[in-house]
C-alpha cells in the first residue's frame, strides 16, 4: 500500500492515521472487507529495534494469529514469544515489547516488570504497544506506578479483522460488558474510527440508519471525524448504499436463543475464535484436535453453514455419495486419464473429502452432546418462552436445571431468556429461582445477579407502571439533589423489554399451519426452526423496505429508544443502483451467526447483499459469561 | 481471506501512522510541567481581564492566543507526525510549535479534539470549577469514554470528592464513567465514598462483598463474610449473605475434621472413595451431595450430617431428594434410595412418594447404572403410562413393557416388542404366554 501522506488534501490534523488510499476497492466483488494495516510498526518499520521478546495478550493471540506468523515475528527479531500472565516473567532478554489491549490490569503488570528490574539494578528496554488504542488511564497507571517514560507507548490501530467475504470483526469481546453493563463508552472513538476508514475505503454512504444510544453516539462522533477531515469523501461515488447500525440491548432475546443454524451450533457447541475452531478428538476420531478456519473458502462449510441442522446430514451423505462416485470413476480408466485424474482431480477430491470427514464428525459430536442434554426439551421449552405460553411449565423446567446443577451458564441464560420476554420476573419467582441458583452454582453469582439487573437482561417485575412514571418526572428534575437521588434508583441501563408486544407488532411469531418446510425456509425464522424471526434482523428488513423508521414509531418507542432510532439520507443520484443493493450492518455488542444466517437469507430472497460489521461475534454463552463474577 | 506472504510484510512495514511516543524525555517534561505549572500561576495574576478577548503574549513577546493560530501557522513537525518535538524545555523564546501541546489556550473542545487523538495535552488550565465542568461536559458531549475517563482523572485530583460527587451526581454519563474507572483501578475506598455519596446503599454493600473474591485464605474469607452479614444488602440478599457466611464456616470445620479421617485411614468409606477435592468454597448443593455420600447416616446434631445442613439452610424437599438421591445412587447404596422414597401413613402402611417425580428418579438411577430390577420398581412407580412405556423401552425393562400392554390390552404394541426381544429369551416366552392367554380381550 502507497504512503498516503502528502497524496491527499488534508487538514493539519488529518494526518496522524493516514487511510490506506481509497481506490477500486471492490465492494460488489467477493472483498466486502478492506485489508488494514496493523500499525505494528509506528515508525515506518520494527517499533524497538534489535533483539525483542514479545510478550502477547492472551486475547489477541487469535487476532494476531490470522495476520502473522512466527516466521514473520522472527524477521522483526522477536525471540521468545510470552503469553502476559500474572506470573513473573523468565524473559532474559534486554528488550521487551508487549503487546496488549488497553487495560489497567496489564498495565500493573509492565509495571511490575519494570520495578522489579530496577530493584535488581537492571536496565532493559520496554516497549508497549496497544491495541486497537492507547487509553489515557493506561498511562495514568504508568506515570502512578513510577514507570512512566522508562516504558514507550505504541499502538497498533487494528480494528477490523475481516473473517470472512461479508463478515468484519473488531475482535473487542469486551465491548458488551464494558458499555452494556458498566456505561462506558471507551470503545466508541474505535467504533467510529472504524466507520471513519470503511468510509474512506467505499465512498460515503449514502443512507444511514441506526437504533439505539450507542449507535447514535457512534454515529455522532463519526461524523464529527468526517467534518474534521471534510474532503475526504466528498465527489466520491458511493459504493455501499446503506448502513445499520444496530445496539445489541434492542434485541437481547435473539441472542440468548439456542442455535440451531450449522455455523451458530458449530459456535455454541465448540466456540469458533477468530473464524477457526478447534475440533477435539470427538470430531476428528483420532488422538489429535484439528484447527480447522471455517469461511467461505471452505466449500463443503459454504454449502451448510445457513442451513437448519436438521438439513445438514443429509446433504452432507448426499455430498459423500457424489463423493465415492467421482472416486469410483477411476475404474475402467486408461492410463492417459488416470494421469489426468490424478494430476487435476485427484487434489480437489481428497481436498473435500477431509472437509467432508470433519463435518461429519462435528455433526455427530454435536447430536451426541444434544441428545444427552435432552436438546428436544430445551428447544421446546424456548420456543413456550418466546410465544408466551405454558410459563408455568417452562419456569419449573428452569427450576429442575437449576437444581441439578445442569451449567450455570445454561440456566442464567434460561432465567434471561424468561426475563425479557416476560418483561421480568414476578418477585416470588425471581427470588424463588435466584435461591436456587445461589444454593446450586455458589453464593458469590449474588454478583451475577446484580450485574443482570443493572444490564436489564434478569429483573423482578415492577409493581404497576408507576414505576417509569416516578421516573420520567424525576428526569425533569435533574438538578434537583434530592431528586437526583431517586434517579440514581433507576440509573442502570435497564429498561423494559415489552417484548410481547413488539413481537405482536413485528410478527415475530410465523403463523404456522402445518410442518414449517426447513428445507426450503420461506422467511427469515428457518433459523430457529420456523418458531421465531430474529427481532434485530425484521427491524433491519423493515426499515430497508421502508428506507426510513416511518411507521414503526409504535415499534421504537416500545423498544425504549424514542429518540435513538435515526435516519440520515443524503442524495442517493450518486450512488449506483448496484451499490444500493450493498448494506452494511453494524452490530454494537455482538452479533450471532443465526442473524447473519437470516440476512444473508433475507439478501437471497431481497436481491440485497449484507456486509457485517461487528464488535465481535458472540452467543447466549458469551453474552452470560460477560456478565457472570466467577473466581479468577 | 488468504493473504500472501507478501502482503502480510506489508502489513507490519508499511506502517504510516506515527503514534505519539514519550520516548525517554519524562526528565525534561517533568520539568517543563514544573516550570509551566509556575507561569501559569503567575499569569493568573497577571491575566485579570477576559481571556479570550486579549491577545496573549509570551514571555518572548509573540502572540500565542487562539486567534492568532491561523491553520496555517500549525507547525510542518505537528501537522505530520504526531510525535512531538523531542525535547521540551522550559527557556523562552523556544520556538512555538514546541509549545504547542502545553498552550494554554485550548479551548475546551479543542483540548478534548486533542485528547482524543491520544496526544498529551495539559489540562492545567482548567482551573475554576466551572472551566472544569465545561471540560467535562465537553467531553461528555463527543461520546467518547477515554477522553471522559481522561478528565475525571484530572478531575479526581483537582477537586474535592465532596464537589466532585456533587457535580457527577447530576452527570450521570460522567458518574458511570468514576465507577467503572475506580473499579478497575481497584481504588476501593473511594469508590466505597462516592456510594455512600450517592446514597446507593445496596451497590456499596456489594462492592464491598465483591473484595471476598480476592481473598484465598479460607479462615481470613469467612472473617471478611463476617464483616458483610451487617451491610445494607437488601432483606433477601441479607440472607443470602449470612448463608454464605454459615456455610464457609461449616465448610472449615467439614473439611478439617474429613481432611483428618482420610489421613488416619480408619474410615471405609474415605478409604474406598477418596476425596478428590477439597470442599473449601464449593456450592450449597455441591456440599449437600458431599455430605450425603460421605456423612449420611450421622445425626442431626453434627454438623456435617445432611439433615442438619437441610434445616441449617432450609433447602427444599425438592432439591434435598434429588441430591441424596444422585449421592446414594452413586455409591450403589440402593437400600438408601428405596428409604428416600418411602413414606409410612397413620395406618403403618407405607407407600413410595417422590417430590420430583419418578420419571427423574428413574434417569438419574439409570445415569449412576442401577441394575435392572431396581429400574423396574421405580419405572413401574410413574403414573404416566405413556412415559411408563417409554422409559420400559428405553431402559430395557421388558417386563414392565410386557405388563404395560397387556394392562392396555394393546395385542399390536407386544407383537411389535416382541420382535425387539431376543429369540428364545424368558421374555418372549412370557410374551407369547399372554398372546396365547384366552383370559384377555384384546382391544386390538
Amino acid at each position: 500500500m502507497a504512503s498516503a501522506i502528502g497524496s491527499l488534501p488534508q487538514h493539519p490534523e488529518t494526518t496522524e492515521k493516514s487511510r490506506p488510499v481509497p481506490e477500486n476497492s471492490e465492494a460488489n466483488g467477493g472483498a466486502g472487507c478492506p485489508a488494514q494495516d496493523p500499525d505494528v510498526g509506528s515508525h515506518g518499520a520494527d517499533p524497538l529495534p534489535g533483539k525483542k521478546d514479545l510478550f502477547i495478550e492472551a486475547d489477541l493471540m487469535s487476532p494476531l494469529d490470522r495476520i502473522a506468523n512466527v516466521s514473520i515475528l522472527k524477521q522483526h527479531e522477536v525471540d521468545k514469544l510470552y503469553k502476559v500472565e500474572n506470573k513473573p516473567a523468565l524473559s532474559s532478554n534486554e528488550q521487551l515489547c508487549f503487546l496488549v489491549r488497553p487495560r489497567i490490569k496489564n498495565m500493573r503488570y509492565v509495571a511490575s516488570l519494570v520495578n522489579a528490574d530496577k530493584l535488581a539494578g537492571r536496565t532493559r528496554k520496554y516497549k508497549v504497544i496497544f491495541s486497537p488504542q492507547k487509553f489515557h488511564a493506561c498511562e495514568m497507571v504508568l506515570e502512578e506506578e513510577g514507570v512512566f517514560g522508562d516504558v514507550s507507548c505504541d499502538e497498533w490501530a487494528f480494528s477490523l479483522l475481516p473473517l470472512d467475504v461479508d463478515l468484519l470483526s473488531m475482535e473487542l469481546p469486551e465491548f458488551f460488558r464494558d458499555y452494556f453493563l458498566e456505561g462506558d463508552q471507551r470503545w466508541i472513538n474505535t467504533v467510529a474510527q472504524a466507520l471513519h476508514l470503511l468510509s474512506t475505503l467505499y465512498g460515503p454512504f449514502p443512507s444511514c440508519y441506526g437504533i439505539g444510544r450507542c449507535s447514535k453516539m457512534s454515529y455522532e462522533l463519526w461524523r464529527k471525524m468526517g467534518e474534521e477531515e471534510d474532503g475526504e469523501t466528498k465527489g466520491r461515488r458511493p459504493e455501499i448504499g446503506h448502513i445499520f447500525l444496530l445496539d445489541r440491548d434492542v434485541d437481547f432475546v435473539t441472542a440468548l436463543c439456542s442455535q440451531v443454524v450449522y455455523e451458530g451450533l458449530v459456535d455454541d457447541t465448540f466456540r469458533i475464535k477468530c473464524g477457526s475452531v478447534d475440533f477435539g478428538p470427538e470430531v476428528t476420531s483420532s488422538d489429535r484436535s484439528l484447527k480447522v478456519l471455517l469461511n467461505a473458502e471452505d466449500k463443503v462449510f459454504n454449502e451448510i453453514r445457513n442451513e437448519h441442522f436438521s438439513n445438514v446430514f443429509g446433504f452432507l451423505s448426499q455430498k459423500a455419495r457424489n463423493l465415492q462416485a467421482q472416486y469410483d470413476r477411476r475404474r475402467g480408466m486408461d492410463i492417459k486419464q488416470m494421469k489426468n485424474f490424478v494430476s487435476q482431480e485427484l487434489k480437489g477430491l481428497k481436498q473435500e473429502h477431509r472437509l467432508l470427514s470433519v463435518h461429519i464428525g462435528a455433526c455427530e459430536s454435536i447430536m451426541k452432546k444434544k441428545t444427552k442434554q435432552d436438546f428436544q426439551e430445551l428447544i421446546k421449552t424456548e420456543h413456550a418462552l418466546l410465544e408466551g405460553f405454558s410459563i408455568r411449565e417452562s419456569t419449573s423446567y428452569i427450576e429442575e436445571h437449576i437444581d441439578r446443577q445442569v451449567s450455570p451458564i445454561e440456566s442464567l441464560r434460561l432465567m434471561c431468556l424468561l426475563s425479557i420476554t416476560e418483561n421480568g420476573l414476578i418477585p416470588k419467582e425471581y427470588r424463588s429461582l435466584k435461591t436456587q441458583y445461589l444454593q446450586s452454582y455458589g453464593p458469590e453469582h449474588l454478583l451475577t445477579f446484580s450485574n443482570l439487573r443493572r444490564a436489564g437482561l434478569l429483573t423482578e417485575q415492577a409493581p404497576g407502571d408507576t414505576l417509569t412514571a416516578v421516573e420520567s418526572k424525576v428526569s425533569k428534575l435533574v438538578t434537583d439533589k434530592a431528586a437526583g437521588k431517586i434517579t440514581d434508583a433507576f440509573s442502570s441501563l435497564a429498561k423494559r423489554s415489552n417484548f410481547r408486544a413488539i413481537s405482536k407488532k413485528l410478527n415475530l411469531i410465523p403463523r404456522v399451519d402445518g410442518e414449517y418446510d426447513l428445507k426450503v425456509p420461506r422467511d427469515m425464522a428457518y433459523v430457529f426452526s420456523g418458531a421465531y424471526v430474529p427481532l434485530s434482523c425484521r427491524l433491519i428488513e423493515q426499515v430497508l423496505e421502508r428506507r426510513s423508521w416511518q411507521g414503526l414509531d409504535e415499534v421504537v418507542r416500545l423498544l425504549n429508544c424514542g429518540e435513538l432510532a435515526f435516519t440520515d439520507m443524503t442524495k442517493e443520484d450518486k450512488a449506483s443502483s448496484e451499490s444500493l443493493r450493498l448494506i452494511l450492518v453494524v452490530f454494537l455488542g455482538g452479533c450471532t451467526f443465526s442473524e447473519i444466517s437470516a440476512l444473508r437469507f433475507l439478501g437471497r430472497e431481497k436481491g440485497y447483499r449484507f456486509i457485517f460489521l461487528t464488535t465481535a461475534v458472540t452467543n447466549s454463552a458469551r453474552l452470560m459469561e460477560a456478565m457472570s463474577e466467577v473466581k479468577a | 481471506m488468504n493473504r500472501t506472504k507478501g502482503d502480510e510484510e506489508e502489513y507490519w512495514n508499511s506502517s504510516k501512522f506515527k503514534a505519539f511516543t514519550f520516548d525517554d524525555e519524562d526528565d525534561e517534561l517533568s520539568q517543563l510541567k514544573e516550570s509551566k505549572r509556575a507561569v501559569n500561576s503567575l499569569r493568573d495574576f497577571v491575566d485579570d481581564e477576559d481571556d479570550d478577548d486579549l491577545e496573549r503574549v509570551n514571555w518572548s513577546g509573540e502572540p500565542v492566543g487562539r486567534r492568532t493560530r491561523p491553520g496555517s501557522f500549525q507547525s510542518l513537525s505537528d501537522a505530520l507526525s504526531d510525535v512531538p518535538p523531542k525535547s521540551y524545555a522550559p527557556e523562552l523564546g523556544r520556538p512555538k510549535g514546541e509549545y504547542r501541546d502545553y498552550s494554554n489556550d485550548w479551548s475546551p473542545s479543542d483540548t478534548v479534539r486533542r485528547l482524543r487523538k491520544g496526544k498529551v495535552c495539559s489540562l492545567e488550565r482548567f482551573r475554576s470549577l466551572q472551566d472544569k465542568l465545561q471540560l467535562l461536559e465537553e467531553a461528555v458531549s463527543m461520546h467518547d469514554g477515554n477522553v471522559i475517563t481522561a478528565v475525571l482523572i484530572f478531575l479526581k485530583r483537582t477537586l474535592s470528592k465532596e464537589i466532585l460527587f456533587r457535580e457527577l451526581e447530576v452527570r450521570q454519563v460522567a458518574l458511570r464513567h468514576l465507577i467503572h474507572f475506580l473499579k478497575e483501578i481497584g481504588d476501593q475506598k473511594l469508590l466505597l465514598d462516592l456510594f455512600r455519596f450517592l446514597d446507593r446503599t445496596e451497590e456499596l454493600a456489594l462492592s464491598h462483598y465483591r473484595e471476598h473474591l480476592n481473598i484465598q485464605d479460607p479462615e481470613k474469607r469467612k472473617e471478611f463474610l463476617k464483616t458483610c452479614i451487617g451491610l445494607p444488602f437488601s432483606a433477601e440478599d441479607s440472607a443470602h449473605i449470612q448463608d454464605h457466611y454459615t456455610l464457609l464456616e461449616r465448610q472449615i470445620i467439614i473439611e478439617a475434621n474429613d481432611r483428618h479421617l482420610e489421613s488416619a485411614g480408619q474410615t471405609e468409606i474415605f478409604r474406598k472413595h477418596p476425596r478428590k477435592a477439597s470442599i473449601l468454597n464449593m456450592p450449597l448443593v455441591t456440599t449437600l451431595f458431599y455430605s450425603c455420600f460421605y456423612h449420611y447416616t450421622e445425626a442431626e446434631g453434627t454438623f456435617s450430617s445432611p439433615v442438619n445442613l437441610k434445616k441449617t439452610f432450609k433447602i427444599p424437599d425438592k432439591q434435598y431428594v434429588l441430591t441424596a438421591l444422585a449421592a446414594r445412587a452413586k455409591l450403589r447404596a440402593w437400600h438408601d434410595v428405596d428409604a428416600l422414597f418411602t413414606t409410612k401413613n397413620w395406618l403403618g402402611y407405607t407407600k413410595k412418594r417422590a417430590p420430583i417425580g419418578f420419571h427423574r428418579v428413574v434417569e438419574i438411577l439409570h445415569k449412576n447404572s442401577a441394575p435392572v430390577q431396581i429400574l423396574q420398581e421405580y419405572i413401574n412407580l410413574v403414573e404416566d403410562v405413556d412415559t411408563k412405556l417409554n422409559l420400559a423401552t428405553k431402559f430395557k425393562c421388558h417386563d414392565v413393557v410386557i405388563d404395560t400392554c397387556r394392562d392396555l390390552k394393546d395385542r399390536q404394541q407386544l407383537l411389535a416388542y416382541r420382535s425387539k426381544v431376543d429369540k428364545g429369551s424368558a421374555e418372549e416366552e412370557k410374551i407369547d404366554a399372554i398372546l396365547n392367554s384366552s383370559q384377555i380381550r384384546w382391544k386390538n
